[in-house]
């Protein structure tokens, strides 16, 4: 008969055939009834039946309709009662008090049938309207409310992980939103062992929890690496590599990374995909941009990933300012953008290098105006500085080198039972390449120590004789009598000892490698002539190549070259 | 006027069915109890008790389809509500007869 879905409607009026009448009406229209013969007994009933409309008599006893209407409304609370006043009261004074009293509408008697059926149901329309709004309205506060808790715990771990490290040394001045990482703006500085100050301001792409997401790993290699004394280069690979693994495709970090070396008073810097970063001359009062020549982390693979960096020899004083895109992209209440002109202006208007920083927040503020607070802000400023001005770390690391040498050696002997079942090159390497300054050499490391370790073993040690490797059926004939005679081994040694030094610019690493073979005429050994030659291959002239020179002392049982470096940073 | 209105009371019998005699029952005697009640309240000065119960009376009337007597209620809400207290007897004595007519018309109906 109709499309309402069966109510509960409370008919409230003292006079009895009015009552019967709506009663009826109600019921046919398939709602459920419950009646009151007075303005009490109304708020009593609904109390008791919590009807989905309610039909109030203007005027009854006890309590009259208003009151009634208004403590309805009061226990209602959020929920939309619709209540609908039924008056034969006629006088615009008495149906304004009747909405005034929390009525959402009236019904003039006698009534109307048709109208009330129409009334009903649209008033349950907006009552239904009113709830699902309602449900909608406290799911989103829960989302809401669960969002903060989430951001709340996520910006705990955060600020844990990509904790501000060495931002509050003297030189270093910051701007940074509390809650940037959810801009996905993340900045971490530390020093490294020689003193040196480490720096990377990224910028995610995106906002919220995804762009934080990045932060995590980045702030964590970061941290793991710059304090061991891996170099610039090595940590950008290592965030760029787990980057790439880590992130989806699509969003990746912006970022800029700086070794400031106090000491030397250099800077080492890489930009892939920020705005160019300042470097301030402080003598000369002018500037010079350092551009992005990158793409950045995150976006591709280690092997295409390009480490190359800029170097800057700094006077005392300078500065050096590096920023995400947030200051560029402020935009003012036209929607016009801050851009690199107006920041370029902030340089050359302000006379007191001192004050360029708070100028280029002020300057971005005043442009934007007081509308719309932007969050999006980063900005760091590096002031180059004596070591003993920046912090006490770089202090002591300053003193510590400036006037040392990281010097160390380590010996090493492999025994007759290990010689077929231990391989002691991959130990070795794991040692040097804690060398932070080595890494880079690894593969080179790698094949100075197996050519030679291989020459003492087999020729040494096994005492096989190179010159069987001439013919095709000799090199087999070679590896099957190596097997033989490793398995039967029972006495020898293979001694290595490594010795390294530092110096200003790089470091030397000596290696020695003895055996207990009864070694070779070596002085007749020729270098244009070499694989005529007992201890042969091209393996000899390979080593003399990366390492300049090949010795061999005693009896030809003792094998020293030595690879020197130059750091570049 | 009409002292009934049958259009009005053909909606009623549709709307009540069965139960059409049993509504106006209850409007003769509800009726009865605010004549009683107009009877009271016209001894007295408060015009408030005599504008409220003849509204009462009134709206009960009209929508009973007995316009005649709900204008005469009104007649008396207006003067009570104006304060005039002259000559309420006589206004009483009005619907009184009107509501005889009526209830002998609406038994007939039932």
């Amino acid at each position: 008969m109709n499309n309402v879905r069966r109510l509960k409607i409370l008919v409230a009026d003292d006079t009895d055939t009015d009552r019967l009448i709506l009663e009826s009406i109600v019921r046919k229209e398939g709602h459920n009834v419950v009646s009151a013969c007075n303005g009490l007994e109304a708020v009593q009933v609904y109390i008791a039946e919590k009807p989905d409309i309610v039909l109030l008599d203007a005027l009854m006893p006890e309590l009259d309709g208003f009151g009634a209407a208004r403590k309805i409304k009061e226990l209602a609370g959020d929920e939309l009662v619709p209540i609908i006043f039924l008056t034969s009261l006629s006088d615009t004074e008495s149906l304004v008090q009747c909405l005034d009293a929390g009525g959402d509408d009236f019904l003039s008697k006698p009534y109307n049938r048709i109208i009330l059926q129409a009334k009903i149901k649209s008033f349950n329309r907006m009552r239904e309207l009113h709830s699902t709004m309602l449900a909608q309205h406290n799911q989103i506060m829960q989302y809401n409310n669960r969002l903060l808790q989430e951001q709340t715990v996520a910006k705990h771990v955060f600020d844990n992980v990509a904790h501000s490290g060495c931002l509050n040394a003297s030189n270093v001045r910051y701007f940074l939103s509390s809650l940037a990482v959810f801009n996905g703006d993340v900045l971490v500085a530390a020093m490294r062992p020689n003193g040196s100050m480490m720096v990377l301001l990224g910028d995610f792409t995106g906002h919220g929890l995804p762009a934080a997401i990045g932060a995590m790993p980045l702030a964590s290699t970061f941290y793991g690496m710059v304090p061991k004394g891996f170099s610039m280069t090595d940590i950008l690979r290592e965030i760029n590599g787990k980057l790439k693994n880590i992130l989806p495709v699509g969003i990746f970090c912006c970022a800029t990374m700086m070794d400031i070396n106090f000491r030397k008073k250099r800077l080492k810097i890489w930009n892939g995909g920020l705005p160019d970063c300042f470097v301030y001359h402080h003598k000369e009062g002018n500037v010079t941009s350092v551009k992005s020549t990158h793409l950045p982390l995150g976006v591709l693979s280690n092997r295409a990933f390009k480490d190359n960096c800029e170097y800057f020899e700094l006077q005392k004083e300078d500065r050096i300012f590096v920023w995400s895109d947030g200051i560029h992209e402020a935009r003012n209440a036209q929607g016009e953008m801050f851009g690199e002109g107006r920041l370029k202006e902030v340089f050359s208007s302000t006379s007191a290098p001192d004050h360029l920083f708070d100028g280029i927040i002020e300057a971005v503020q005043q442009f934007v105006g007081g509308g719309e607070k932007d969050d999006d802000l980063s900005l760091l400023e590096i002031r180059m500085d004596e070591p003993s001005r920046v912090n006490s770390f770089a202090k002591e690391a300053s003193d510590r080198f400036g006037n040392s040498e990281i010097e160390w050696t380590m010996g090493f002997e492999v025994k007759p039972t290990s010689f077929k079942v231990f391989d002691p090159l991959p130990m070795l390497l794991n040692v040097l390449m804690e060398v932070p300054s080595l890494r880079a050499f690894s593969s080179t490391l790698y094949t100075i120590l197996a050519e030679l370790y291989t020459n003492a073993l087999e020729h040494g040690v096994l005492k096989l004789d190179s010159n069987l490797k001439q013919t095709s059926d000799g090199f087999s004939d070679y590896y099957e009598l190596r097997e033989q005679r490793i398995n039967q081994v029972t006495e020898g040694f293979v001694r290595i000892n490594i010795a390294h030094k530092t110096n200003e610019n790089g470091g030397l690493l000596k290696v020695r490698i003895e055996d207990s073979g009864d070694g070779f005429d070596y002085q007749a050994r020729t270098t244009d002539n070499l694989s005529t030659f007992g201890y042969s291959g091209r393996g000899i002239a390979l080593v003399e190549k990366l390492c300049g020179a090949v010795t061999y002392l005693g009896c030809g049982n003792i094998v020293e070259v030595a690879f020197s470096w130059v750091n570049d940073d | 006027m009409e002292h009934l209105d049958y259009d009005t009371l053909n909606t009623l019998k549709q709307v009540m069915e069965d139960d059409f005699a049993l509504l106006i029952d209850t409007f003769v005697q509800d009726s009865n109890d605010r004549i009683q009640t107009l009877h009271n309240v016209i001894k007295g000065t408060e015009a408030d008790l005599i504008r409220r119960a003849a509204h009462s009376f009134k709206g009960s009337s009209s929508n009973i389809g007995a316009p005649h007597l709900a204008s005469l209620c009104s007649a008396l809400e207006k003067k009570a509500l104006a304060n005039n207290l002259d000559g309420l007897a006589d206004d009483l004595h009005a619907i009184e007869q009107e509501f005889v007519r009526v209830e002998v018309l609406l038994r007939s109906l039932s």
